[in-house]
């Protein structure tokens, strides 16, 4: 299993107020599968978008990443555990605007110590899995469209050949054209192999996933195979 | 994360915005010109001034009349407030072992009048160990020898400023005639030019035997100073010990604090300089100091803006794994880089500077390689100090509200 979350909760205080955010989620996520994981905004999805992304840590629960349990790891330890399994997709794309598209996919890298020629190597290698032209890899990424930045920064997200991609809303900045062409990006991926978890409000865009977990104030209220082939007739997936 | 990635995300950040990088180091380039600047002027007025100093003589004690009074009462010597040492005591002070030469002076200011001209100098009444005592040199004709002074003969050696204003620069004087206080000399010798030392101008004097000075002159036996050349410069001390004793007891004084007499010795005069330059230049440097930390505060103030304005950037680069010893050395980096380069640009500029200041107004200026390799070092120093705060303030970020930062 890629992610195992059991019975995690995560509470916030302040002052003498805590809150608990989410109540004792426990949910799976296999190998290769492309999960999305919705509901209104204040249900709790980013904060368990952050502990499945180990940017947090749960307030109790265990959750296992790729057999790893990073429950419970001091910062430097998540830094590196970020950096070797999770791939991040944003809203908001943040690329470096004044790097090249070529250095914004081999920044992880580079942090990863991987060395100068096959950085380049496998940042090119995943600019051309993200789809993007490679007449466009010198570009400085404030010159990109906002389809194109996107694709960045799903290149970026694969390069270092993660155990999941987190896509953290990746169609929010986007017109729905564009929005269509990153989601199918996607589900090529998800073709191909990778194991993604795609956060979103948007029921439309849950229903790309193979699988629509629902989250309402804090707790999964709905777990259950998407509609996909109902929501877009005629299309072919 | 290998060390030459390091550099490039640092120089990356650095160039990512020039302006305002350049302006900043700006502060630094100012800083650090002006302690170069400051510190080769200091340095080179101390240079000069021990020089000057060391052209009075080499080894030298200086006996004057009258109760210590600091080094300045060398330079006024021979105002006859007192008139305490004798040519008996010069000629006694000549047996104490380790002297190379005593010379005893007797000096007054009179009028000189040659061919319509006059002038009023220091008439200097000594001995022809005064060559040796003072260092001076005689650039055409002779000094006067020791049968002249047993002679009292009206014999007189001038300076070149004493000639050029007598007779026009660069004449011949020598056999001319002189007129010091409606008598006349004869001049035979000129002496060579040597600048002025900082007390007094000691090309601009004229010299005669100390017993014509005695008897026709000042009158009396009383002489202004009396000036030793020690045989060595470690032997100072012992010889100025021993004159010490010599005139105490000469003089019939027993308590020491009582002495009629003082003793300067040459290197308390340089010593007395140096710590007067090395207050010149504290002050200067620590006005440009001021500059530098000004500069300082300016890295700091870029970095803070720096480090608020790049908080999604930095959000990212913890998301995608840099721990925040990582984010630390970058931002480190990148306000030590700043500094360290606008460090070499100031150097350069600060000795750019020092050379224009030697060029258009004369000032010696001296740049040492102390004062390079300190300036270069407090840079780099300001950069680790005022880029810690920010670097800390990026590192300490919460990955999850950097990323969301608007």
């Amino acid at each position: 299993m890629m992610i195992d979350i059991r019975n995690i909760t995560k509470s916030y205080t302040m002052g003498k107020e805590t809150t608990e955010v989410l109540h004792g989620l426990t949910f799976g996520v296999e190998k290769g599968e492309f999960v999305a994981i919705t509901g209104p905004s204040g249900s709790g999805k980013s904060t368990l978008m952050h502990i499945i992304g180990a940017l947090d840590q749960p307030t109790s629960g265990t959750y296992l990443l790729d057999g790893e349990d990073v429950s419970a790891l001091p910062a430097d330890e998540l830094a590196k555990i970020r950096r070797s399994k999770i791939g991040f997709v944003f809203q908001s794309f943040h690329l470096l605007a004044r790097a090249t598209v070529l250095r914004n996919v081999e920044l992880p890298l580079v942090y990863a110590d991987v060395p100068h020629a096959e950085r380049e190597r496998r940042a090119r290698k995943a600019l051309e899995e993200a789809g993007l032209d490679e007449s466009r890899f010198m570009h400085q990424s404030n010159q990109l469209s906002g389809g194109q930045m996107q694709r960045v920064a799903i290149a970026r997200a694969l390069v270092n050949n993660p155990a999941i991609i987190l896509a953290d809303e990746p169609t929010g900045n986007l017109d729905s054209k564009t929005g269509d062409v990153v989601l199918e990006t996607f589900q090529r991926l998800h073709r191909e192999g990778r194991t993604i978890v795609l956060i979103t409000h948007e029921g439309y865009v849950a229903e790309h996933a193979d699988r629509v977990i629902v989250i309402r104030d804090g707790v999964i209220i709905e777990d259950r195979k998407s509609a996909k082939g109902y929501v877009k007739p005629g299309k072919k997936v | 994360m290998k060390l030459i990635d390091l550099a490039a995300e640092i120089s990356f950040g650095v160039s990512s915005n020039k302006v305002r990088s350049g302006l900043t180091m700006l502060g630094i380039v100012i800083g650090i010109a002006s302690v170069i600047a400051m510190l080769s002027i200091g340095e080179g007025t101390k240079a000069q001034i021990e020089s000057s100093i060391q052209s009075l003589g080499s080894n030298l004690l200086i006996v004057s009349p009258g109760a210590q009074r600091g080094f300045g009462g060398a330079a006024s010597a021979g105002r006859g407030s007192s008139q305490t040492l004798t040519l008996e005591d010069a000629t006694a002070i000549s047996s104490v072992s380790g002297i190379a030469a005593v010379s005893p002076e007797v000096s007054k200011r009179y009028q000189l009048v040659a061919s319509g001209n006059n002038t009023n100098v220091q008439v200097m009444g000594t001995t022809p160990a005064y060559l040796s005592t003072r260092n001076v040199a005689v650039d055409s004709g002779t000094f006067f020898d020791a049968t002249q002074v047993s002679s009292r003969s009206k014999v007189v050696v001038i300076g070149p400023t004493v000639r050029d204003d007598l007779f026009g620069t660069g004449a011949n004087p020598i056999g001319s005639t002189v007129r010091i206080n409606g008598m006349d000399f004869s001049i035979i010798g000129v002496t060579v030019a040597k600048g002025g030392s900082g007390f007094s101008n000691q090309d601009d004097m004229v010299y005669i035997p100390i017993s014509t000075m005695l008897t026709f002159l000042s009158g009396g036996t009383a002489v202004s100073s009396i000036d030793i050349e020690a045989q060595t410069a470690d032997g100072m001390t012992d010889v100025q010990s021993a004159v010490t004793s010599l005139l105490l007891e000469r003089h019939k004084i027993a308590d020491p604090t009582q002495a009629d007499f003082s003793i300067l010795n040459q290197s308390d005069i340089v010593s007395a300089a140096s710590s007067v330059t090395g207050t010149f230049t504290i002050l200067l440097a620590s006005i440009a100091g001021i500059s530098l930390l000004v500069g300082g505060i300016g890295i700091m103030n870029m970095m803070l803006t720096t480090v608020t304005e790049r908080t999604r950037e930095i959000g990212l680069r913890q998301a995608i794994g840099a721990e925040k010893g990582i984010i630390v050395l970058q931002f480190l980096g990148e306000s030590i880089l700043l500094t360290v380069l606008g460090g070499i640009i100031g150097i350069l500029l600060g000795y750019g500077i020092s050379r224009l200041i030697t060029l258009l107004s004369g000032t010696t200026t001296v740049v040492q390689w102390t004062s390079v390799a300190m300036a270069f070092g407090v840079s780099a120093g300001i950069g680790l100090v005022f880029g810690y705060y920010p670097a800390r303030r990026a590192a300490r970020l919460n990955p999850i509200e950097a990323l969301r930062y608007e």
